[in-house]
């Protein structure tokens, strides 16, 4: 297998740059007429550039709008506002044959390896499916060895072609699931939550695979999870978002050695670390209650019904996710500060 | 935090729950799968086990033997003794289990959602047992469901008995749960995989609620999880299975320290580390074995880097090492020894 054909590939050139995106989900009222009474600011202003080659990981809990980002991104869902490029060519004003060819640079590894393939169809029809859509990609004759390829490439038997997803486990399942997104030879992956769904030991067996991948074709991947361990092994960047807007960004070393933001290091500081000699001389900040509804996200910083440190100005005055005084990386706090 | 105990010390009066040799398989029709394969631990008041496995290894259905829910068919216990205050569960009449499910012994599972009955407020389900099993008024069982659900920090809990499970977030739905099976104060609380639906933030709140109910209420404690994290945190002891056996059983410091089964060394570190940034993580090769056809020998033998001629001919049994803790491994000891991590 060649790697992606593309024109111009030169390593940590930006390859998606995604501006100030925003999706609201309206909540309406009544049958017939319905009347729009608010919206789920699922996605809230979202800004950040992936370059080539490069993984950025992208945590947060449920609810802080990181799947409905992938879901933007992969045109499932279309934004309110705000733009996407992708290789230069715009994302969203994209139809057509123009779409047809965005789509075939940037697929998508789910996470639920159980329900994302068809319980009816062979193996070889689901990662060959791709090749039905986009015809090009390769001529009739060559599709049942381009698959028989991927199967390898992903460390499954070529000869278990003809075999329904039932007959794999769960691992194997994700292992299907990822030679589909490359079955095109897309230049981005997204990956949303892929090893979560997984037993521990299989778990380490896919991230291998996922980082092997990419060094061999070049990949980026936007992979988003909730595990921030997994998180920290894979990436090369981080954001950490929450209700709807990227609190923080940085550089692997940024975010976990030198967090500045206090809903970060709330959460690097209640991840559970498996070393008993570490329980009760670990300092965690316990943060009460749950996150607010996005329908109704508190006023200013969305995080500041939770936080320590919060004032006045926070009410009042979104912060803006940029280089602050305490360590240069972008982080929306007032108070950003390093954490001693 | 109690004293981790050895695993082979009785206490004077027995262990307050004592599982000996348990065996279950599940008949289908595709064939017998022999979920648990001679299983035993133990716990006594006030310290909590971890039970530590993935998906297939029968931790949650040793819990559900325990409690005594466990669908028959297709489950068949087929031996074994499941002791409480000495006493074997498995011999007594279903009204008799009744009189230790949820006063002596209760559970709370990993899906609240799916727990908890979406047409009841939860008020009335938490109350259910009082009214039914300890004949309180409507009125002591509202004062009661107060306390409790005060107990486990709901917020404004009197004005929240009304409400129906989906009105309650992720964590306060674990929270109701925690509420319910707390309601005839049981000394031993079997929390299967509690946080795992969790967000970490909230996961770190029910896992401190968890600990802080069991210190104050001298329950005893088993928590189900795969988790390794969650497990350093909270657990005294740690009983690690695969396939059906507990493979290896120590305390949670020498344990991680050291681990002496090849399963446990390989899951130690084949885990990403919050605090590492690594290159490749080591894998345990190949996957779990069907339940219906587990390997000869030592079923961990076909993913096993020590394996030799004898793992595929002779089941191991537990190896008793010197610090009261215990690996079924023909190479335990060599496996405690080798530091190459």
């Amino acid at each position: 297998m060649t790697a992606p054909a593309s024109p111009t590939k030169v390593r940590g050139e930006t390859i998606l740059s995604v501006d100030h995106l925003v999706k609201h989900f309206p909540i309406t009222q009544g049958v017939l007429f319905r009347k729009k009474i608010g919206a789920v600011k699922a996605v809230d202003g979202v800004s950040f550039e992936l370059r080539r080659g490069e993984t950025l990981g992208i945590v947060g809990e449920s609810g802080c709008g990181k799947s409905t980002l992938a879901r933007l991104l992969m045109r499932l869902e279309h934004p309110t506002a705000g733009r996407a490029t992708l290789a230069g060519r715009d994302l969203f004003a994209a139809s057509g044959s123009e779409l047809r060819r965005i789509r075939r640079n940037m697929q998508m590894v789910m996470q639920d390896p159980y329900t994302s393939l068809n319980p009816r169809m062979t193996v070889g029809d689901i990662i060959g499916e791709p090749f039905e859509i986009h015809p090009e990609a390769a001529p009739k004759g060559s599709r049942q060895r381009r698959v028989q390829e991927l199967l390898d490439v992903v460390g499954l038997n070529p000869e278990h072609i003809n075999r329904y997803p039932h007959q794999f486990s769960g691992g194997q399942r994700q292992r299907i699931g990822i030679a589909r997104a490359l079955a095109l030879r897309p230049e981005v992956i997204v990956c949303d939550e892929p090893v979560s769904a997984l037993d521990v030991s299989i778990q380490a067996q896919v991230i291998n695979l996922l980082e092997e991948l990419q060094d061999e074709f070049g990949l980026s991947y936007i992979f988003i999870a909730h595990d921030l361990s997994v998180v920290r092994h894979i990436s090369d960047r981080v954001a950490v978002m929450y209700l709807g807007r990227i609190v923080e960004i940085g550089t692997e070393d940024e975010i976990y050695q030198r967090a500045t933001h206090p809903y970060t290091q709330a959460l690097l500081s209640a991840a559970p670390v498996p070393d008993p000699d570490a329980r009760g001389r670990r300092s965690v900040i316990r943060l009460h209650g749950d996150v607010p509804s996005p329908a109704d996200p508190p006023s200013g910083c969305h995080f500041r019904t939770r936080c320590w440190k919060a004032q006045e100005i926070c009410a009042i005055q979104a912060p803006q996710a940029v280089p602050r005084a305490a360590d240069p990386h972008p982080s929306a706090c007032h108070f950003a500060e390093v954490r001693t | 935090m109690s004293q981790p105990t050895p695993a082979s010390a009785t206490p004077p009066g027995g262990h307050l729950l004592d599982l000996r040799d348990l065996h279950v398989e599940f008949r289908t029709q595709e064939g017998v799968a022999k979920v648990i394969n001679g299983v035993s631990y133990h716990l006594d008041p006030g310290e909590t086990l971890a039970v530590l496995g993935e998906s297939g290894s029968g931790k949650s259905v040793t819990a559900q033997a325990i409690m005594g829910i466990l669908d028959s068919p297709p489950a068949h216990i087929t031996a074994g003794q499941i002791r409480y205050r000495g006493r074997d569960l498995l011999s007594l009449s279903e009204e008799q289990r009744r009189q230790v499910r949820g006063r002596e012994i209760a559970m709370i599972f990993q899906d609240a959602l799916s727990a908890l009955n979406p047409v009841f407020p939860v008020g009335w389900q938490i109350g259910e047992t009082l009214r039914q099993r300890l004949g309180m008024s409507r009125a002591d069982a509202r004062r009661r469901v107060v306390e409790l659900m005060d107990l486990v920090q709901i917020p404004a809990a009197s004005k929240r008995l009304g409400d129906y499970p989906h009105q309650f977030s992720g964590g306060m739905r674990q929270r109701v749960m925690i509420a319910m099976a707390l309601a005839m104060e049981p000394k031993v609380l079997i929390a299967d995989e509690p946080t795992t639906a969790l967000d970490v933030t909230v996961q770190a709140q029910i896992m401190d609620l968890l600990a802080d109910l069991r210190r104050d209420l001298d329950m005893a404690m088993i928590l189900i999880t795969h988790d390794l994290g969650v497990v350093a945190d909270v657990a005294d002891r740690i009983a690690v299975m695969y396939a059906g056996r507990i493979v290896e059983h120590a305390d949670v410091r020498s344990l991680y320290r050291a681990p002496a089964h090849p399963y446990t060394k390989g899951l130690l570190d084949s885990i990403p580390r919050l605090d590492q940034r690594g290159g490749k993580l080591a894998t345990i090769r190949g996957l779990p074995p069907n339940l219906m056809r587990i390997p000869s020998g030592c079923p961990f033998h076909p993913r096993c880097p020590y394996a030799q001629q004898v793992c595929v001919d002779v089941v191991p049994h537990d190896l008793v090492l010197g610090d009261g803790r215990t690996s079924a491994c023909h190479f335990a000891q060599e496996v405690r020894d080798d530091r190459t991590r």
